[in-house]
């Protein structure tokens, strides 16, 4: 394998220019890993195109080659997806990063996947627009991870996922060759390649276009803060909220655990001794939301809040989210380690397996904070654990492992934004049968019928063995270097 | 593939020891397209259609799909069909978690029955789909209707998805929960894909509440206003005051008004608010409208334009590919609808909304370089126009406007390179595709023109239906 990797040093350096083809074994240990530090593996070889072209030629050659290629954005996922092979070329996209074309009156953007999250909406702010999926490493992630990843972000729970706002993708296939999927309208002709392409996690292509929708901003957003004793009236309130046929923006939860790190860290001013903090964003025109505004404001009080502030503006809006969106980083501040798990149950199962949550923490004897998407059951339990007892460590994965089951007994997911990538492969038997696995992997077969694109993730497969799941043992480079914070 | 009497001899034994549901065929109403099968099972439960399907494919048996018959009249006719799956005895909705705001349905339950049971928790399934047509087939055909603006199609509001494989596997994809990203999702691929890829036979959506208050605001436009009807439409579907729908209609035949329609959904007062916003958008956007609020939809809303027969034309054409609420185009048959030859055509045009005024000038000039005149309506605030041709046009002239119009929108021309100042030339930015027509307007103009990722779509058939045997011949290409 090693001469045939030398083999395509000097090929890929036609393509792309030698500066754009690492080699130096201390460079490439800086792609070792993505968001999830608890896998690493240096690639044999990155490469950084900077056209769809190049990136379609570098594929084709290692088609050729029959060596395994794997697409990296800006490395922020959580689930391993772009971990490297050591046998393989890392293809990074990061120097594609053009907007190359907004379309304002047809509500669309053309943008290169390296094109970070956030700065598509700067992009479309002048024109009153804005591209409406927010994962909260905005950022610094890349639209071409989250096509990959199908991120969502606080927001998805009215406006969609990655998906719904997709209308077109050039892509390179397997094989090396450039293709469109989708025309940009929106509209399918013949099958939905862009919806089984997008979530695929990196591997039936790489990404080298995007054509996403870009959304009117909102007229009006306004943010309500809700202090409750329990989670179980914070979930009350969620419950009543959705039962008034009530559609928010975003509904998060804070338990505790969660809201004390919050405040240690960045001193949020979160109501005092509140054992549930519910944060309810409400977007859209004026004359719809402030009727329900009021009427989110009654169910909260009803459901026994201790505290409700309001946000009208972007500022007060800051300070409420500010503990939410600290409260991964902050909770490394109350532990040398934790888990960050992502799991999904439906909406009406939150108390239960919060409920079997805190039964597992009391018998194990290990911390798990809650944060959680309340809106769609999309929960993020923070497994805490001390990295420097072997016994803890096993602990907190089983605990880890033990929330996805309690999910999955609920009806629910083993991921609802973070993916399976190789950290939740093993898990897939225990969501879907080998008959749906086998069924799934025919797509995987149309478009990469030798493997060689990201294998080894998603499905499991026996190179896979002796891993562990979603243990953060360090801060991630992009952290460390103020550039992002940890978000889920 | 095989003679009608062979293989109702050699295999219905098989089949019926897979279902006891087998039954013959009836020529008339059996019939799909014209093609007449040979046999029709109705299986109740997706094992018994699993055991259908592995007793199928042991005997090289060509399948079509079938839920309420509306859309089969729709695209390509199968090039065979000896089975015909028929999904009305699976018609329950499973289960309705109110609170999870998600249904999971057998896929032969009505969109009427499942509409109905939501109705009473105040929810909803988002799509304009009609009443008689079946969940099974809105989703194997992408049904979608003036609503698609707010809520998308099908493929949007599918979170989990049952099917059986051409070989009679059973897969599950997605689930129950919204937000998911295990897996592949299998249901997008199958959304749309009109049972060339497998049989669906229960799918679960998520659900949104019914609006308490609804309001249409219409803006006629006279003829000399094109451009202003077009400019109310970009404004409107651009604008902050999310409408749930935007159409247009411009009927042929002696009025041409061009009428722009906007539905806002939500509370009363904010309804009430919004619809006085939207009138006073409409009204300024150029040319001088008449605009008009109502609570009740203005006519042909969501129906093909009035140049479709409303008797002895096409059958199926009470919307498959379409939303007909009501029926479509004033063609409400009763009983399965069955197909026969179809004697206008239905062009899909589709185009990113800034080019609009475009669009609409190159369908009236390809319209008269053809000697034709279309009647167009459609969700043009998304992108989506229907042109239909009165069944009185003569079949080389429906060929001569589709491919005036592909050359007029530029569609026609597939594997331009990228210019070299990174303006991206390969994005087609739209397709203009024959919905319906007789298979020698479909042959002579094509079906879709070129298809983006149309070798993709190859392999992804062969993997799933090596045979070909899934509904043969629908897509274009005829796989």
């Amino acid at each position: 394998m090693a001469t045939t990797i030398e083999a395509l040093i000097p090929r890929l350096t036609d393509i792309c220019g030698a500066g754009n083809v690492v080699t130096d074994p201390l460079e490439l240990r800086t792609y070792e890993c993505d968001g999830l530090t608890s896998h690493a593996c240096v690639p044999a070889l990155a490469v950084l195109p900077g056209t769809a072209e190049q990136t379609a030629a570098v594929v084709a050659q290692c088609a050729r080659a029959g060596v395994p290629f794997v697409a990296r954005g800006s490395g922020t996922g959580l689930s391993g997806g772009a971990l490297p092979r050591e046998d393989g070329v890392l293809i990074v996209m990061s120097r594609m990063r053009r907007i190359i074309e907004i379309d304002a009156v047809s509500r669309r953007a053309i943008v290169e996947p390296g094109v970070t999250n956030l700065s598509v909406s700067k992009a479309a702010a002048p024109f009153g627009l804005f591209y409406a999926p927010d994962p909260s490493s905005q950022v610094v992630c890349s639209v071409g991870g989250n096509v990959a990843e199908n991120s969502g972000g606080a927001h998805c729970l009215k406006h969609g996922f990655t998906v719904h706002h997709v209308t077109g993708l050039e892509i390179v296939t397997p094989s090396g060759e450039l293709t469109w999927l989708g025309d940009g309208t929106g509209v399918t002709t013949g099958y939905d390649l862009i919806g089984a392409f997008t979530g695929s996690e990196g591997t039936l292509g790489i990404v080298t276009k995007i054509v996403v929708k870009l959304m009117p901003l909102p007229e009006t957003v306004h943010t309500l803060l809700a202090a409750y004793a329990t989670t179980s009236e914070g979930g009350r309130a969620v419950s009543d909220i959705i039962a008034a046929g009530i559609l928010p923006a975003a509904i998060e939860m804070m338990d505790a655990l969660s809201i004390e790190a919050a405040e240690a860290a960045v001193h949020c001013n979160y109501p005092a001794g509140a054992g549930a903090v519910l944060i309810v964003e409400l977007d859209g025109p004026a004359a719809e939301v402030e009727a329900e505004l009021a009427t989110v404001r009654a169910i909260c009080a009803a459901a026994g809040a201790t505290e409700i502030r309001a946000a009208d503006d972007p500022a007060e809006r800051a300070v409420i989210w500010a503990g939410r969106k600290s409260a991964f980083a902050a909770v490394g501040r109350i532990s040398p380690s934790f888990i960050v798990q992502d799991g999904v149950v439906p909406r009406t199962s939150l108390g239960a397996v919060l409920a079997r949550i805190a039964a597992l923490s009391s018998e194990t004897g290990i911390r798990v904070a809650n944060v959680f998407h309340a809106g769609d059951g999309n929960l993020h339990p923070l497994v805490l654990y001390d990295d420097a007892s072997p016994a803890e460590t096993i602990a907190a994965e089983e605990l880890s492992g033990a929330i996805l089951d309690a999910c999955l007994e609920q009806g629910g997911s083993i991921t609802g934004e973070h993916g399976v990538g190789v950290d939740k492969s093993r898990y897939m038997p225990k969501m879907f049968d080998p008959d749906d696995l086998d069924t799934m992997q025919l797509l995987r077969c149309a478009f990469d019928p030798a493997s060689l694109c990201n294998p080894g993730k998603v499905f499991p497969t026996p190179r896979l063995c002796g891993e562990v799941p979603g243990r953060r043992r360090a801060t991630h480079p992009a952290v460390a270097a103020g550039q992002a914070e940890i978000f889920l | 593939m095989n003679t009608e009497r062979t293989v109702v001899r050699k295999v219905r034994a098989a089949l019926a020891a897979a279902s006891g549901t087998v039954r013959e065929a009836d020529p008339a109403a059996d019939s799909v397209a014209g093609v007449r099968p040979s046999l029709v099972a109705s299986p109740p439960s997706t094992e018994e259609a699993s055991a259908l399907l592995r007793a199928a494919a042991a005997h090289d048996l060509a399948i079509v799909p079938r839920g309420a018959g509306t859309g089969l009249g729709w695209s390509l006719p199968p090039s065979s069909a000896d089975l015909v799956i028929d999904m009305s005895s699976m018609g329950r909705v499973i289960e309705h978690a109110a609170g999870d705001l998600v249904a999971r349905v057998q896929a032969g339950a009505t969109i009427g029955h499942l509409a109905s049971v939501l109705a009473r928790a105040g929810q909803q399934l988002a799509l304009d789909a009609p009443a008689d047509a079946t969940v099974g087939g809105v989703v194997a055909t992408g049904t979608a209707g003036p609503r698609r603006f707010r809520y998308g199609a099908p493929r949007d509001l599918l979170i989990g998805i049952t099917v059986v494989r051409a070989d009679g596997v059973v897969a599950h994809s997605g689930g129950k929960v919204v937000k998911n990203v295990a897996g592949y999702d299998l249901g997008k691929l199958f959304a749309g894909s009109q049972g060339t890829l497998g049989l669906i036979t229960e799918a679960t959506f998520r659900l949104h509440p019914l609006p308490r208050a609804i309001a249409y605001v219409t803006a006629d436009f006279s003829p000399s206003e094109r451009a202003g009807a077009a400019a109310a439409v970009t404004s409107a579907a651009g604008s902050a005051l999310v409408p749930s729908a935007v159409e247009l209609d411009w009927p042929g035949g002696s009025s041409r008004t061009l009428r722009v329609g906007v539905l806002l959904e939500g509370t009363e007062a904010g309804v009430a608010e919004r619809a006085r916003q939207m009138s006073e958008l409409l009204a300024s956007a150029g040319g001088s409208p008449g605009v008009q609020v109502s609570d009740t939809p203005p006519p042909r809303w969501g129906r093909l334009p009035s140049p479709m027969p409303s008797r002895g034309g096409p059958r199926g054409f009470r919307g498959a590919a379409f939303p007909r609420p009501g029926g479509s185009g004033g063609v409400a048959p009763a009983g399965p609808a069955r197909s026969s030859p179809l004697a206008s055509a239905v062009v899909r045009v589709t185009f990113w909304v800034g080019k609009l005024p475009g669009v609409l000038d190159a369908i009236a000039a390809a319209g008269a370089s053809a000697g034709v005149r279309p009647a167009v309506s459609g969700s043009a605030g998304a992108g989506l126009l229907y042109a239909c041709l009165d069944p009185s046009t003569e079949h080389e002239a429906a060929v001569r406007f589709v491919k005036a119009l592909r050359d007029r929108l530029g569609y026609g021309a597939p594997g331009r390179p990228d210019g070299p100042d990174g303006s991206v030339a390969r994005l087609s930015r739209g397709s203009v595709a024959v919905l319906a027509a007789p298979p020698s307007v479909m042959a002579a103009a094509g079906v879709y023109g070129p298809v983006p990722g149309f070798a993709v779509m190859a392999a992804v058939k062969d993997q799933f239906d090596p045979g070909h045997r899934m509904f043969p011949g629908r897509l274009a290409g005829g796989r």
